[in-house]
C-alpha cells in the first residue's frame, strides 16, 4: 500500500520536477523575483525621490543610473516588480479559471453547448488581442484592476481551447462513464473527477497565461494605458520612452526593466519545459529509451534491434 | 470539389460571425462602461474640441436619442458602408482615409517578416527534429525561447539603439527616406526595404522560436509513422525522406497554427512599428491612445481584425490545396 502511494502520479511528478534541471533553475529564478518583489524595497533607495542629475549613467551610487526624473533606476526596477508580478500572476490565475470553466464545459457536454462555446472560443482566438485591449483599457479608469480585467477578458480563449480538447479525450474514459452511471452530478464529475487528472496541463496553462499577461501588461502600460503615476515595469518603459531614452542614448533607463521581463518570462518557460518533460508520456518513454541505450549508435526514430537488458 | 466548396463557405461563415462579433463589441464597449459614454466623451474633451468635432464624435458612436436597437442598426449599416466615423487626432479627416494611409505599410512589414519567420522557423524545426538530440537541437530551442521571452517592443528599442543610434547602420525611423519620391521607382523600393530591415529583423527573431518548436513537435510524431520506417527500409536518401516524406506532412498542422497566430503576431508588429515610428497601424494606434481618439482606435481594431480574418481564409484555401484529406 505504502509502495503504491509513493508511486502515485503526483509524487512521481514532484520527484521528476525536482530532478529536472530546467524546472529547478526556472523555479529558483521565479522564487528569487517574487522574494525581491516583496522584500526588495527594504534595501533600495526611495524609487520616487529626485536624487541626482537626470539621466546620469550607472555609477557606484546608482547602479543602474538615474532616469529622466532623476530617480534611481535600480530602485525603480525593484519597486516595479511588485505590481507587475502581482497583476501577472493574478491574471494568469483568472485566465486559467475562465478557460478551464468554458473549455471544460464545452468539451464535457458536447453537442449544442459545445457548438456555441467553441464558436465563442474561436472568435476570441482569431480576434487580434492588442487593439482590443487598448480599446477596453482606454475606456476604463487606469490602474491594476483595469489591467487584470482587460487581460483576462482577452486572454482566456487559448486556454479554453487546450482544456476543451483534453476534456473531450477524457470524456470517453471508463472512470467518467462509471461516475455518470453512479449518478454523480456533471459539475462534480468535471471538477472533482476530471480536473485533478489534468493537473499538469492546468499548471502549465497557468504558467503560460502568466507569461502572456506579464508581456501584455507591460505593453499596455508602455502605451500609457496604465496608471502612469505608479511604479511598474511597464511604466518604467513608458517613462523611458517619454524621456527620449533612445535619442539621449540613455540605454540604462530601459535595459534593466526589459531584461527583468525577459528573465522572468524565460524562467517561467523553463518551468513549463520541465513540467512537459516530466509529465508528457511521449517524452518520458523517449527519455527511458535514451537512458537504456547509449546515444551514439542509435539511428533516429528506428527501434534498434539489439538486447537492452544484458 | 463540391466538398471543398462547402468547407470554404463554412469557414467564410465563421469569419463573418467573427467580424460581426468585433463590430458588436465595438458598439457595446463604450455603452457598457461605467457612466454614460456621451458624458464621458463630453467630460474628457470639453474645451479641447470644437463643437462640430463633438458632434462628429457623437455621430460616430451613434449616441443619438434613438432606442439602443436603432442605434445598433445605424452603426452596423455605417460600418458595412465603410464609414468608421471622423478621427479626432486628424480632425476632420474620416477614420477610413487615415487608416488607409497606413494599411499597406503594416501589411508590407508584418506580412514579410511573418512569412520569413515562418519559413526559417519551420525549416529549423524540421532540421532539429531530424537530428534529434544533436547539437543544434540542444542549442536552438532554449536560446530562441530566451529571445522570444523579450517583449517585442523592448527588443526593438535595443536594436534601434544599437544598430540605428550607436552604429548608424540603419535609419532611426519612418518607412522611406525623405529624398525619394514614393512610386514605382527603384530608389523608393530600395529605401523602403532599407527602412524595413531592422523592424523586420526584431519581429523575425522574437517569433521564430514558436514556429520552430511547433514544427519540431509535429515532425517528431510524423517521424514515428510507419511510412517513414518503410521509406528508410527502401533505402531512400535521408534528405528525401526528411523533406518530401516527413516535413511535407508535418507542416500541415502548422499552417492552421499560422492562421491562429496571425492576430498575436500582428499585435507584436503594431508595437514594433511604434518604436520605429513606422507609419503603419501601430503608429496610428499610439496616436489614437495619446489623443484619446476613440473612433480611430476602434477603426484600427476593426481593420486589423478584418485583415486577420481575410488572411485566415486565404490560409484555409491554401490548406485545401496542400492537404488532400480536407478535400474528401
Amino acid at each position: 500500500m505504502m509502495n503504491y502511494n509513493n508511486d502515485s502520479i503526483l509524487y512521481r511528478w514532484i520527484r521528476g520536477i525536482l530532478a529536472n534541471k530546467k524546472a529547478v533553475l526556472g523555479t529558483s529564478l521565479v522564487g528569487f523575483f517574487i522574494f525581491i518583489s516583496i522584500f526588495g524595497q527594504l534595501f533600495t533607495k526611495d524609487p520616487t525621490a529626485f536624487l541626482s542629475t537626470p539621466l546620469s549613467p550607472p555609477s557606484a551610487d546608482y547602479w543602474f543610473g538615474t532616469n529622466g526624473q532623476g530617480q534611481d533606476v535600480f530602485a525603480q526596477t525593484i519597486a516595479g516588480s511588485r505590481q507587475t508580478l502581482l497583476v501577472g500572476f493574478t491574471t494568469g490565475f483568472l485566465v486559467v479559471i475562465i478557460g478551464s470553466l468554458i473549455g471544460g464545459v464545452s468539451g464535457y457536454y458536447g453537442g449544442r453547448t459545445d457548438d456555441i462555446l467553441s464558436l465563442l472560443i474561436n472568435v476570441f482566438l482569431v480576434m487580434p488581442g492588442l487593439p482590443l485591449m487598448v480599446i477596453l483599457a482606454s475606456w476604463l479608469p487606469p490602474g491594476p484592476l483595469t489591467l487584470i480585467g482587460v487581460l483576462s477578458l482577452t486572454g482566456w480563449a487559448w486556454n479554453a481551447r487546450v482544456i476543451r480538447s483534453q476534456m473531450m479525450a477524457f470524456k470517453n474514459r471508463d472512470f467518467v462513464s462509471a461516475a455518470i452511471i453512479s449518478g454523480e452530478r456533471n459539475i462534480r464529475i468535471i471538477v472533482v473527477e476530471i480536473m485533478p487528472r489534468m493537473l499538469s496541463l492546468i499548471a502549465s496553462s497557468f504558467i503560460g497565461a502568466t507569461i502572456y499577461s506579464i508581456g501584455a501588461q507591460v505593453a499596455l502600460e508602455f502605451l500609457g494605458l496604465g496608471d502612469v503615476s505608479t511604479i511598474t515595469w511597464g511604466n518604467n518603459l513608458y517613462w523611458a520612452s517619454n524621456d527620449l531614452a533612445l535619442l539621449t542614448g540613455s540605454w540604462w533607463t530601459f535595459v534593466p526593466t526589459g531584461l527583468s521581463v525577459a528573465i522572468i518570462s524565460f524562467s517561467l518557460t523553463l518551468i513549463n519545459f520541465g513540467i512537459d518533460e516530466v509529465t508528457n508520456p511521449r517524452l518520458i518513454s523517449e527519455r527511458i529509451w535514451k537512458e537504456k541505450i547509449s546515444n551514439s549508435d542509435t539511428i533516429n526514430g528506428i527501434t534498434p534491434v539489439r538486447k537492452i537488458n544484458e | 470539389m463540391n466538398q471543398s466548396l462547402i468547407y470554404l463557405i463554412r469557414r467564410l461563415g465563421f469569419y463573418l460571425v467573427a467580424g460581426w462579433a468585433a463590430i458588436t463589441l465595438n458598439f457595446f464597449i463604450p455603452r457598457l462602461m461605467p457612466g454614460d459614454p456621451a458624458s464621458i466623451i463630453f467630460a474628457r474633451f470639453r474645451g479641447k474640441l470644437k463643437p462640430e468635432a463633438m458632434n462628429a464624435l457623437r455621430e460616430t458612436f451613434g449616441l443619438t436619442d434613438e432606442p439602443l436597437i436603432g442605434q445598433y442598426w445605424t452603426y452596423l449599416k455605417s460600418i458595412v458602408q465603410g464609414d468608421f466615423g471622423i478621427s479626432i487626432a486628424y480632425f476632420p479627416e474620416p477614420v477610413t482615409s487615415v487608416i488607409a494611409s497606413g494599411l499597406s505599410w503594416t501589411i508590407f512589414l508584418a506580412g514579410t517578416s511573418l512569412i520569413i519567420s515562418f519559413a526559417i522557423g519551420t525549416f529549423l524545426g524540421t532540421l532539429i527534429a531530424w537530428n534529434r538530440g544533436g547539437k543544434l537541437d540542444s542549442i536552438l530551442p532554449p536560446s530562441l525561447a530566451f529571445i522570444g521571452a523579450f517583449p517585442y517592443f523592448w527588443l526593438a528599442m535595443v536594436f534601434l539603439y544599437l544598430f540605428g543610434f550607436k552604429l548608424g547602420w540603419f535609419p532611426l525611423g519612418h518607412s522611406y527616406s525623405d529624398s525619394v519620391t514614393p512610386g514605382a521607382n527603384i530608389q523608393f523600393v530600395l529605401s523602403a526595404i532599407y527602412h524595413a530591415i531592422l523592424p523586420a529583423l526584431t519581429m523575425i527573431l522574437v517569433s521564430i522560436g514558436g514556429w520552430m518548436l511547433s514544427m519540431r513537435n509535429t515532425m517528431i510524431s510524423t517521424l514515428g509513422a510507419d511510412y517513414i520506417t518503410f521509406a528508410r527500409a527502401k533505402g531512400l536518401r535521408s534528405r528525401l525522406i526528411m523533406l518530401r516524406y516527413a516535413a511535407r506532412n508535418a507542416i500541415l498542422p502548422n499552417f492552421t497554427g499560422f492562421g491562429m497566430a496571425l492576430g498575436f503576431v500582428l499585435s507584436g508588429a503594431l508595437l514594433t512599428e511604434i518604436i520605429f515610428s513606422y507609419p503603419g497601424q501601430g503608429y496610428l494606434l499610439l496616436q489614437a491612445v495619446t489623443s484619446q481618439d476613440f473612433p480611430l482606435m476602434q477603426g484600427v481594431f476593426m481593420t486589423i481584425t478584418f485583415t486577420v480574418l481575410a488572411a485566415n481564409w486565404l490560409v484555409d484555401i491554401a490548406i485545401l490545396f496542400l492537404d488532400p484529406r480536407t478535400r474528401s
